[in-house]
């Protein structure tokens, strides 16, 4: 990842971070009174400490114009590396040298204000993310007009609606001229239209050979964008290197991951219950059968009340393509449940492999998150009567159930309605789909 | 941190100052004449509780005049203290999403504090022509005074609002403890009414030399007394001091604790 020395974007060695979680009989004081009259009363007690590391001893370079995703599982350490970066917090041990200006985008619109008009609050927000006033004046015309909202300029951002509000703060991150350009899942928020084009400026950007660290969990986008990745695992730095192989190694770990019953205690959540075996009825389904997941829950500790289930179905690119939550259809659990089993026909799914996580929730929280709780194939059998040909299945998310009907045009073109011919829909033939 | 990088963040000092002093005045009806209301009246309740009810002296001026140019002083003091203070947690979402220098913060607060302070001495002004006593020409220290009460709350400041990430409660001493601070200072009354046997423990406060300093300035009447006025200069500066470096060491943990 690295070349000659005056082409090192960034430079990272032992870098580690450990935050300190204090277990006293009396929790940590926040008052000040609480402070002192505690070490009054107890000037000898030792307060047990744990301490849990975010980050262990990660080290890498960046060189100039690389365009680098950072992966990793929820709690691997990714947004505290960036945090760190960022300067926004410091490291417990390592050192960092940043070559060249450093732009950190770890949410959209990070001091936006209510009251403040969009105009005011492109200046508030360009110069809180580093941008000079004569830097923000130069590019103020080209944020409005990616944001589309020169209507609103004047108006207070309160009253914007939420798109336009990410839009607006988008659209100054965007526009920011760093060298180093930190970036932290923003693009996680808007529309699925503006999130493209928010990726094509990443990407604008990425070419214009600045430097871009990018951190997401969502592969597709990861792949799209970067051309090197790290993958973070509990803090360490497992693999980097070129992108699809360390996201391959990412799916794969997810795989090798699949618990056993001790490392279910290790999974986020509040931890009551957990899922146990949640595995597919058959390891490779047809694209249009019935496919059909088990599992069963345990119990570990006492849990009154009822909690939901939900399950997010990916493809390989990590795109979630179906999210199956059982408040829809109304199917609640309590502690007496034991057997479990998921089924679902439609949507067809394109070959290929897939994956399930799975949750146990209530309202208050996840109880159990189990990522990569289950894998299983798709096979190439297509569900179609006459497949020949493979470009009508190359794009799309997913395979639809669907009847083209072509009706006669003297059935539509009734003779007392005075609808000319050219107005009808698709010029007389219809489009239905059964699903 | 250093001056170096200060400099190069002052776009961002000048913006934040801006935008407190924008939202200081929206969505309310009186805007900036609220800056004008709260010392006139604070002063009219002084001047019946001191002036009228007690009857204590005003070193010539009318008790109105004697104890708004107190109060001009104080709220100088009080306010940045107060907005300082708050500066860090008010801002909690900016600490823990983007890097600055962290001291901004409450530096970009005296901005707005200058042009309350600019509003309510234009009023003083009047109140001095009214009068017809002239200028006096003590008025050219009375930027030097404001300075060193400035310099003295964003000392306090400082420490208060660091301290307030990791403690609370800072922000309710802070209420109680400012109105005590007013009485125990020479603001609504003069120097000269404290009892002989408390007067040395009077000039212990820094606040005292200076506020008297202030209104010597403004109405030529009072005390200057030089070997507390170089006290309370030494304090003031020692404070500000204090309080950076006891920001910059706190400044570190303000975004894992926040």
């Amino acid at each position: 990842m690295s070349s000659s020395k005056s082409q090192i974007a960034l430079s990272v060695r032992g870098l580690s971070k450990s935050y300190t979680i204090r277990h006293t009989r009396s929790v940590r004081q926040t008052t000040l009174a609480g402070a002192i009259t505690d070490g009054i009363r107890h000037p000898l007690r030792r307060q047990t400490r744990e301490t849990f590391s975010a980050l262990k001893d990660v080290s890498f370079e960046v060189a100039k114009g690389e365009v680098v995703g950072i992966i990793g599982r929820n709690g691997a350490g990714k947004s505290t590396l960036l945090k760190i970066l960022s300067r926004i917090t410091a490291p417990t041990a390592g050192e960092v040298d940043l070559y060249g200006r450093v732009g950190s985008l770890l949410e959209v619109g990070t001091g936006f204000h209510q009251e403040l008009t969009g105009r005011e609050n492109v200046y508030l927000n360009g110069a809180i993310l580093g941008m000079t006033r004569a830097e923000i004046r130069s590019q103020f015309d080209a944020i409005v007009d990616f944001a589309g909202v020169e209507h609103f300029l004047d108006t207070p951002v309160k009253h914007y609606s939420s798109g336009m509000y990410v839009r607006l703060a988008f659209a100054v991150a965007a526009h920011l001229r760093s060298e180093i350009l930190l970036v932290d899942e923003v693009l996680a928020v808007g529309d699925a239209e503006f999130q493209r084009k928010c990726l094509t400026k990443l990407k604008a950007t990425a070419t214009d050979g600045r430097t871009v660290l990018f951190v997401s969990h969502h592969m597709h986008s990861v792949s799209l964008l970067c051309d090197i990745a790290l993958l973070l695992e509990r803090g360490r730095l497992v693999i980097s290197g070129e992108v699809e192989r360390v996201i391959r190694h990412y799916s794969q770990g997810f795989e090798r991951h699949t618990s056993t019953a001790s490392e279910a205690q290790e999974r986020g959540g509040s931890g009551e219950f957990r899922f146990a075996n949640f595995s597919p009825a058959k390891r490779c389904f047809d694209p249009n059968e019935v496919k059909q997941f088990r599992f069963d829950i345990l119990q570990y500790r006492p849990r009154g009340g009822r909690f939901y289930l939900s399950a997010h179905l990916m493809n390989e690119m990590g795109l979630e393509i179906a999210r199956f939550d059982s408040r829809l259809p109304g199917t609640w659990g309590e502690a007496a449940i034991e057997n479990c089993e998921l089924s679902f026909s439609v949507p067809w799914l394109k070959p290929g492999k897939y994956r399930v996580d799975a949750y146990i929730c209530t309202g208050a929280g996840i109880i159990d998150a189990f990522e990569g709780a289950s894998y299983f194939d798709v096979s190439e059998v297509l569900p179609y009567p006459c497949s020949t040909s493979h470009e009508g299945m190359a794009s799309g998310v997913v395979l639809a159930d669907f009847v083209w009907s072509l009706n006669d045009r003297r059935a539509i073109y009734s003779t007392d309605s005075a609808v000319p011919l050219s107005s009808q829909s698709h010029g007389g033939s219809r489009f239905v789909v059964h699903t | 941190m250093s001056v170096g990088e200060l400099w190069e963040f002052r776009d961002l000092l000048i913006v934040l100052a801006g935008r407190d002093v924008k939202l200081r005045y929206k969505q309310t009806v009186l805007g900036i004449a609220w800056v004008i209301l709260q010392p006139l009246l604070a002063a009219g309740i002084f001047s019946i509780v001191f002036g009228a009810v007690a009857n204590l002296p005003s070193e010539g001026a009318s008790y109105f005049v004697f104890s708004y140019a107190g109060l001009l002083a104080w709220n100088a003091f009080s306010s940045t203290l107060t907005k300082a203070s708050g500066s860090i947690l008010g801002n909690s979402h900016l600490i823990s999403k983007v890097y600055f220098p962290r001291i901004l913060l409450p530096l970009s607060t005296v901005f707005s504090t200058l042009i309350d302070f600019a509003v309510a001495a234009a009023l003083m002004a009047i109140m001095i022509v009214i009068r017809q006593s002239g200028l006096h020409a003590g008025l050219i220290l009375l930027p030097l005074w404001l300075f060193l009460l400035l310099v003295m709350a964003l000392g306090v400041g400082l420490l208060a609002g660091a301290l307030a990430v990791s403690y609370r409660d800072v922000q309710y001493i802070l209420p109680v403890l400012i109105p005590f601070l007013m009485y125990a200072s020479p603001v609504a009354y003069a120097i000269r009414v404290v009892p002989e046997r408390l007067r040395t423990l009077y000039w212990l406060n820094p606040l005292t030399a200076l506020l008297e300093a202030f209104r010597w300035s403004l109405l030529g009447h009072g005390d200057l007394e030089l070997k507390y006025i170089a006290y309370s200069a030494v304090v003031s500066v020692g404070m500000l001091v204090g309080g950076v470096v006891l920001f910059e060491a706190m400044e570190r943990r303000f975004a894992d604790v926040i």
